[in-house]
């Protein structure tokens, strides 16, 4: 287990560092920042000046080892245009996606799992097909117009939910629906599938064999093992749930990380999306790294090889 | 000899396909009772049905289905869930998958005990320790602690084996258990189960394909094809007086030393088991048998040459028997 617990640590750290050479990189493709940042009036004084003040006339070498030696400790600049210390932006704004990233992912798992298990019982059967067609459409459906549906439905018609703003919790819901539901489908066919494959299996025959009870036999001997591919698949959409929530953190007007990234792009404000690239980057890791370790105690066959 | 299992008239079917079709036998308290056929002749779903673990397509009726006087076609799942792995249990061709890859030895074991007897985890670990050793395993109490996948296949076979006496079943199903192992832990395996069943008392249904292994172990021996048993009888009587084509052609597969010399060809029967449907007539042997006769596409009456042995069919036994 120590083993396994190192190599995979020492595998989240090399794509850390990966990442933070092409965060760095990506930035200088797009073009002279120093350009880009003067805007479109300035003279080739104005230019110069601009590069000089932000060091872009250093060596480029220069300027990312002094940029990942500050990024390490968490010193990640000024912003160009929030004129703000980027690190207390991202502060600021993190709760927000977490809280909706976290709210996404309960509801779409409390909706996602039974209902997968449901149609897996029921494989070919009315209930099985029904659930199906439901997730199809879910899919297909655009989130931003599912946002608006719920605004006019549950806000404003009903006035059951607030529209806008991160006040309460309660603002927190509508958004998190829109969330959900896009994860929902692939959450669902796979405890489906899972769940199918597991109850077909010999372990579950010997299970019913025994004369387990049914509650045994599905939660205990069954459910483990279809865990896996769920589990892996929920870390990816929660890490996508809190990087490309963009539109839906736009619709409610939810100012988090998703709707900072879109705002720092638009802007030329290359510090600060460095800096959420960056985090957005160790995010995902970080996630799949607590899905192989959740795997891991699930399965004691990874634990070994 | 008291009866302990009694079939009788035993019809499975999954959608048209009749894969059992009025077979019915007799396991006796303490013995072993083979029951032989090749692949799809319905054996494992014999076993399977009598288990009450047949597939959800899978539709069963008998005429009887008892055990130890109990009918088991008048008792739902939760009753009959009760009873598996209680006071008859089962296990299978397949000792790699048959165990949950995510569970303890120990934690599988002890689950059969709580479940029907209310045991607690520690008196179920030394019940499961103690019978762990029962079936030859060495140091039981680290094999506890240990999962499926750090087992050879032989140990997981006795493991399942273990794991079915628990509860000390009366009945003990094995559906062709040691044909997925090496010959040598065959032998052991097989071994085991005889020793077991002396020492237990236990009733053994054995599944299997191979007439050597019928001869090591059984009492009575029941021989099935295309969903009828065609002949049943103690197994010596089998042995030396077959009554029926079928169980003479299978007899005939198996080299004898000293008797088979070395260029002699040994038998074997052309074609393969037919698919049927419930609504069949006759018998269904006629198409690979060299003895049939026109009226064999009729109705074929079971004959009885002694009290237990009895055949499905009419070709006079001279016939037969004859070399």
């Amino acid at each position: 287990m120590l083993e396994f617990l190192a190599r995979r640590l020492l595998v989240a750290l090399l794509v850390c560092v990966t990442v933070l050479t092409f965060a760095f990189a990506l930035t200088r493709l797009a073009g002279d920042l120093a350009i880009s940042i003067a805007g479109a009036q300035a003279t080739a004084a104005d230019i110069e000046i601009i590069r000089k003040a932000y060091g872009l006339d250093r060596p480029i070498l220069e300027q990312f080892f002094d940029w990942v030696g500050r990024a390490v400790v968490g010193d990640f600049g000024q912003s160009y245009f929030f004129r703000e210390r980027v690190s207390k932006l991202i502060v600021d704004r993190l709760p927000i996606t977490l809280t909706l990233g976290l709210v996404g992912l309960g509801i779409a798992l409390v909706v996602a799992l039974p209902l997968g298990v449901i149609s897996a019982l029921n494989e070919g059967r009315l209930a099985d097909r029904l659930i199906s067609v439901v997730a199809l459409l879910g899919q297909a459906m655009p989130s931003f117009w599912l946002g608006l549906l719920l605004m006019i439905t549950l806000g404003l018609r009903l006035g059951w939910l607030p529209i806008s703003g991160t006040g309460t919790w309660q603002h927190f819901v509508m958004p998190g629906i829109v969330l959900a539901f896009s994860a929902i489908p692939a959450l669902m066919r796979l405890t489906r599938s899972g769940m199918i494959d597991a109850m077909g299996s010999d372990y579950i025959r010997t299970a019913r064999a025994k004369g387990l009870s049914r509650a045994s036999i599905l939660l205990k001997h069954a459910a483990r093992n279809a865990a896996m591919p769920v589990v892996s698949i929920a870390a990816v959409q929660f890490g996508f749930m809190l990087g490309g929530s963009i539109v839906i953190e736009t619709v409610f007007a939810l100012h988090g990380v998703g709707f900072l990234a879109w705002e720092s792009i638009s802007k030329n404000d290359y510090p600060t999306v460095q800096a959420v690239v960056l985090l957005l980057a160790i995010i995902y890791t970080l996630l799949t790294l607590a899905a192989d370790l959740l795997n891991a105690v699930l399965d004691p066959r990874l634990r070994a090889s | 000899m008291t009866a302990l299992l009694e079939v009788e008239g035993l019809e499975i079917s999954f959608g048209s396909l009749a894969a059992v079709r009025g077979a019915s036998l007799q396991v006796n308290k303490g013995e072993t009772h083979c029951l032989v056929g090749e692949s799809g002749c319905g054996k494992s779903v014999t076993a399977l049905s009598i288990m009450g673990l047949l597939a959800r397509n899978g539709r069963r009726d008998a005429r009887v289905l008892r055990f130890d006087g109990t009918d088991l076609l008048a008792l739902n799942e939760r009753a009959m869930s009760r009873l598996r792995g209680n006071r008859l249990a089962m296990i299978f061709q397949e000792p790699m998958t048959s165990l949950n890859p995510a569970y303890t030895v120990g934690s599988q074991m002890i689950e059969v005990m709580q479940r029907h007897r209310g045991a607690t985890r520690a008196a179920a670990l030394a019940r499961a320790e103690e019978l762990l050793a029962r079936v030859r395993i060495t140091s039981p109490g680290m094999r506890l602690g240990q999962y499926p996948h750090q087992l050879s296949g032989g140990l997981r076979q006795r493991v399942m084996i273990a794991m079915a006496l628990m509860c000390s079943p009366e009945l003990l199903i094995a559906d062709e258990p040691t044909t997925a192992l090496d010959v040598t832990v065959q032998a052991q395996i097989l071994r085991l189960l005889s020793d077991l069943q002396k020492d237990l008392g236990l009733a053994i249904l054995l599944i299997t394909h191979d007439l050597g292994v019928v001869a090591r172990t059984a009492h009575r021996v029941s021989v099935m094809y295309a969903g009828e048993v065609v002949e049943s009888a103690p197994v010596a009587q089998l042995f030396t007086k077959p009554m029926h084509p079928y169980t003479r052609g299978l007899l005939d597969c198996v080299p004898v030393p000293g008797k088979v010399r070395r260029d002699q060809p040994l038998g074997s029967i052309p074609g393969m088991v037919p698919r049927m449907t419930q609504s069949f007539r006759g018998c269904a042997f006629v198409e690979r048998c060299t003895l049939a006769r026109p009226d064999c596409a009729g109705e074929i009456v079971r004959h009885r040459l002694a009290a237990q042995h009895d055949y499905l069919c009419q070709i006079p036994p001279d016939r037969v028997t004859a070399p």
